[in-house]
This record gives C-alpha cells, structure tokens and sequence, in this order.
C-alpha cells in the first residue's frame, strides 16, 4: 500500500515500467516472489480505491484455484510499454529483493494508470477474432491462470519437501509437472464456465474468453489436453493415488465449487479443500501414502485460505453483489469476519501438532509463533473493527505469512538422516554393551 | 467490421451489461449446423445482453435509491457544500449489498441454468462444425492427391 501512495505523488510521467525485465521476473516460481506478485496486483487496484468501490485485486491466493487478478493484463501492457527511464532499468537489474519489490510494484501500479490510458483506447475498438498463433502462449497463460498455477505447483513442492522421505528428482519434477497441469485444466474450465460473469467484474474482466481472443471450444480442448495427460502423468508416473488427488481436485475446483459460488457461501469451504489438496498431494507423490503429516500439511493450508479469502472479498462486496456471487462477506459478514479469526488461531494450534506427528522438531512452533500470532492479532482486529484497513491488513499478512511458514517449517523438518543415526547409535551402543558383558 | 472479412469482430463492452458484443460472420455456403451454430450464439448473445442491461440498470438505480433514502434519514443532501456526491461507508453500503443478492438470488439461479445449457450446446456445435470442417479439409486433401 505504501508503494503505490509514494508513486501516486511522484506523478505519472516519471514512471514508465521496464517492460521484458518484469515480464521475465514474473515468471519465476521463487517463493519469495510470489507473494510479491501478489502484492503487486494489490497495489495495482489501489489507486483506483474509491470509497466503496474499491476491490484489492488480489484474490490469489497460494494454493486454491481461486480466481487470479488481471496480472495478465498488467503484463500484457508491461510489455507493450518501452522501458524509457535508465533509472528503471538499473531497478529492474539489481536483485535485492526490496527494489524487485519497488520496480514491481512501481510497473504495476502505474501499470493501472497506464492501462486506463492505453488499453481502453484498445478497447474500444472492434477486434476480429480469429486466432493468432503468436499471441497463443500469452493467451493460454492467461487462460490457465499460469501465476495461480506457479503458487499451487509451490506448494505441492512444499508438500513433497516436507515428506520423510529421501528426496527423489524424476518424482519431484513429475509430480510438480502433472500438478501443473491439473491446475492449467481447471483454472480454464473455470473460465470457461465464468464468462458473463467475469465481464462483470472489475477483477475479471480482462480474461482471454471474455475478450474473445480465444473461443470456447480452444479453451475446453485445452483444459483437455492438460487435464487428462496431467492426471495421467500423475497415475503412471507418481502414484495412482496422487493422481486420484488431482482429479479429485480439479473436479472439485471445476463441478463444485465453481457453481456453488452462485448458490450459497459454502463454496468458500470446499475452495478451501481445493487448496489444501495440493500440498497432499505433494506428499503422497513422495511417500505413497496419506499420513497424518500430509493431512496436517493440508490442515494448515486449509486453515490459511479463510484470512486470506474473507479479508480479501470485504473490499469485493459491491462487485459479488452485482454479480450474484454468494459470499460470506456480503450474506454473513459477522460470520465472516469469525470465520477468518477462527483459522488464524486454528494456525497455532496445527504448527504445534508439527512436531507430534515428528514432522518437524520443536522449534518449528516455538519459531512460528510469532508470525501466528501476529496474523492472528491481525485477525482479530479485522473481526472487531470490520473495515477497509483491517480486511487489507490481514490480507497483506497472509500473503508473506505462508511463504514463510511453509520455509520455517522446512527448515525445522525432522531430518531423514537424524532419525537413521539415532536408530544405529542407540543399537551400537547396545552392541558395545553387549560386548563388554560377554567376555 | 470490413465487408470483406471472413470471420467474426467482437467489439468493446455494452455500456450497461459490460458484454462484448460479436458480430457473426455468415458465409456464403453456410451449412445447416453452422447455421444452428451461429443462431445459438446470437441468440445467447442477446439473452445475455437483455438479462445483465437490466440487472446492472437495476442495481444502479436501487444503490441511487438507498443512497438517497440513508442520506435523507441521516439529514444529508445528495450533494455537499463542494458539490461533491455524497457517499455512505461501506459499512452502511454492505447492508444494501446484503439485500440486492438475497433479492436476486431467484433470479440468478435461473440465469445460470440457462446460462450453463446454452454454453454447453454452444461449445457441443462447435466441436460438431470443427469436426465436420476437419473432415471436409481431409477429404479435399485426399482428392488433390488423387488427382
């Protein structure tokens, strides 16, 4: 939010966005990125705050195929506008992770004033709609929700990561891959399904089916063409149980949760499921098996969608109003704001369960508990003052709390190695015993 | 759309329903399926077009209502010293967004039946012209070789 109040004043013809250097940023699935993707379509959606109009864009979240902002329509733009300003470029090169966060959400934010400006010229004009093969990639990026993608496949990684087992490469890419690819079918099916809808919507109203670039039929050929050699992949090439995952998942994501969110609030509850499976399934894909450390893995990330989402659609009221879209933030709003507080503090309780299950050591919820209890304080603040500024505070924090989370708790995993060499000590110790005995 | 183009314009978003409006393209030797084809989508277009123009009309008319009846109740103007429009908080506004979906529901429950069936059938006819296209191009390749 900072960002964008600073480069608002700094006025519009300073800035211009390096173009390429943020369209190949962008596409890099580093987790400490991620979450600046994410604030990036924030802040993009910021200045067009009004008062109650407002939408903060970013209903990305990390895992569950929740609808992802116009980031392609930012990169769209990002890439048509030349980099003009040295000053840009050299931001754009350095690596700190500050000034990729400034170039970000400087491209973006003026990213938005930009394309009022540019694309809507674009937009008013009449397009033919036959398909050009090299505007292909950029627009089944969009269709698959590719960024959306990159989040869900990370944490199926972490998923995989977090498994006590030896890590295996093939396994590791393959699994990763037919997630993808899962998630690439059902984020297009979505679409699909969402058109007059999405039109509707401030957020949406820039995707390939709405604007015609791609028709329907392209787009469930594509779904196709992901879906089944994902899941397929999945079966033959991991375990058919993480395939079952996957197909459960985008079944879940495309039949169930996407009517629901027109009929009743329970969506938000099975949106939550989608996106605790993943990381399932990076575990099973790892071990074979559904232990309890897979079932905690995605206990926490189902615990983590409800800040993220509730604090997230309070700002969307108007829109999923207009849209017929059933909500909790705007059919329930106590119980949403309940809701949200409910899981932050659910979150303490399954980082110390970690270490129970002997997934982690004892440190993980002695280290994690101070970003718990800072979302959870965020979660109650949003749950008592119900407005703007808590709902985006809690949203904010849950963005860089689970990246970070999910690296505290690799980084607190119980080693593979040390559970091995207590076993052999122990039982040399025991050999030596024996030896002293016998004479 | 230039006369001479061979496939269909979509154009900027209606005013009121925010839809893209497409103009279809009618071949020459147009067969029956693709007839059907494109009367389907003209007619989803159209349908689409009359239920959103109206649902969003009504919504801004309903919001301008209750704006004005809040205000009223609060012993406000619509306009104040400024000139400026007078807006409620979104906490006052969420009471509104509360009731126009439960109003509604019905009426978008009956929308997505209808919605969900024609993209279905629509989609399902052009996977039927693609197919019978791909065959025809098949069969014309087959007869140049021939010959």
């Amino acid at each position: 939010g900072l960002f964008a109040l600073r480069l608002r004043n700094t006025g519009i013809q300073q800035i211009r966005c390096p173009c390429v250097h943020l369209c190949r940023v962008g596409d890099r699935l580093i987790t400490f990125q991620y979450f600046n993707f994410l604030k990036r379509m924030y802040v993009t959606q910021c200045n067009k705050d009004l008062s109650q109009q407002a939408k903060p864009k970013s209903n990305s979240t990390v895992s569950p195929f929740h609808e992802l902002q116009q980031l392609d329509q930012e990169r769209k733009v990002v890439c048509k506008i030349s980099p003009i300003s040295p000053v840009h470029q050299s931001w754009s090169e350095t690596s700190s992770r500050n000034e990729l966060r400034e170039t970000k959400s400087a491209a973006e934010t003026e990213d938005s004033l930009t394309p009022v400006g540019a694309e809507s010229k674009e937009d008013r004009q009449w397009k033919e709609m036959k398909l050009r093969l090299d505007d292909l990639p950029g627009i089944l990026a969009r269709l698959s929700k590719i960024k959306l993608t990159a989040l869900v496949v990370s944490t199926a990684s972490a998923g995989f990561a977090m498994a006590p087992v030896p890590f295996e490469l093939t396994c590791f890419l393959l699994a990763s891959l037919g997630t993808g690819l899962a998630s690439c079918a059902a984020n297009s099916i979505n679409q699909f399904f969402e058109v007059p809808f999405d039109s509707n919507m401030n957020r949406t109203k820039n995707r390939p089916l709405v604007r015609g670039q791609i028709s329907p039929l392209l787009a469930v050929c594509f779904a196709a063409c992901c879906g089944i050699p994902g899941i397929v992949l999945l079966t033959l090439g991991v375990n058919p149980l993480t395939g079952a995952l996957g197909a459960l998942n985008i079944f879940l994501y495309t039949c169930c949760y996407t009517p629901l969110k027109r009929m009743s609030i329970a969506n938000t509850w099975v949106g939550a499921v989608v996106g605790a499976i993943p990381p399932v399934m990076g575990w099973t894909a790892a071990t074979g098996s559904l232990d309890a450390g897979a079932l905690l893995l995605g206990g926490i990330l189902y615990s983590w969608q409800f800040p993220h989402f509730n604090a997230l659609s309070w700002g969307l009221r108007e829109d999923y109003s207009r849209g017929g879209y059933c909500m909790m933030s705007v059919t329930h709003p106590g119980l949403c704001r309940r809701v949200a507080l409910r899981h932050c503090l659910a979150l303490i309780g399954l980082s110390t369960v970690a270490p129970v299950l002997d997934i982690t050591t004892w440190t993980f919820p002695i280290i994690s508990l101070p970003i718990n209890l800072y979302i959870s304080y965020l979660g109650f603040r949003f749950y008592r003052d119900a407005d703007r500024s808590s709902s985006r505070k809690l949203f904010f924090c849950s963005l860089w709390h689970l990246p970070m989370l999910l690296l505290v708790m690799f980084t607190c995993k119980k080693s593979v190695l040390e559970k091995e060499d207590k076993g052999d000590l122990l039982g040399e110790s025991h050999d030596r015993a024996m030896e002293i005995r016998l004479p | 759309p230039p006369a001479h183009s061979h496939s269909d314009w979509i154009g900027p978003p209606d005013k009121h329903s925010n839809l893209r409006p497409v103009i279809f393209y009618v071949p020459p030797e147009e067969s029956a399926l693709e007839r059907r084809l494109r009367e389907a989508r003209q007619e989803a277009q159209d349908s689409n077009q009359r239920f959103w123009a109206r649902h969003n009309r009504a919504f801004r008319q309903e919001k301008e209502e209750f704006i004005y009846s809040r205000l009223k109740a609060k012993g406000l103007e619509m306009r104040d010293e400024s000139g400026q429009k007078a807006t409620l908080s979104a906490e006052e506004m969420a009471d509104f967004y509360k009731d126009f979906l439960s109003k509604n529901f019905k009426k978008h429950l009956q929308y997505n039946r209808d919605w969900y069936k024609r993209n279905f059938t629509i989609t399902f006819l052009m996977g039927q012209v693609a197919l019978v296209r791909a065959l025809r191009w098949l069969r014309q390749r087959k007869k140049n070789v021939e010959q």
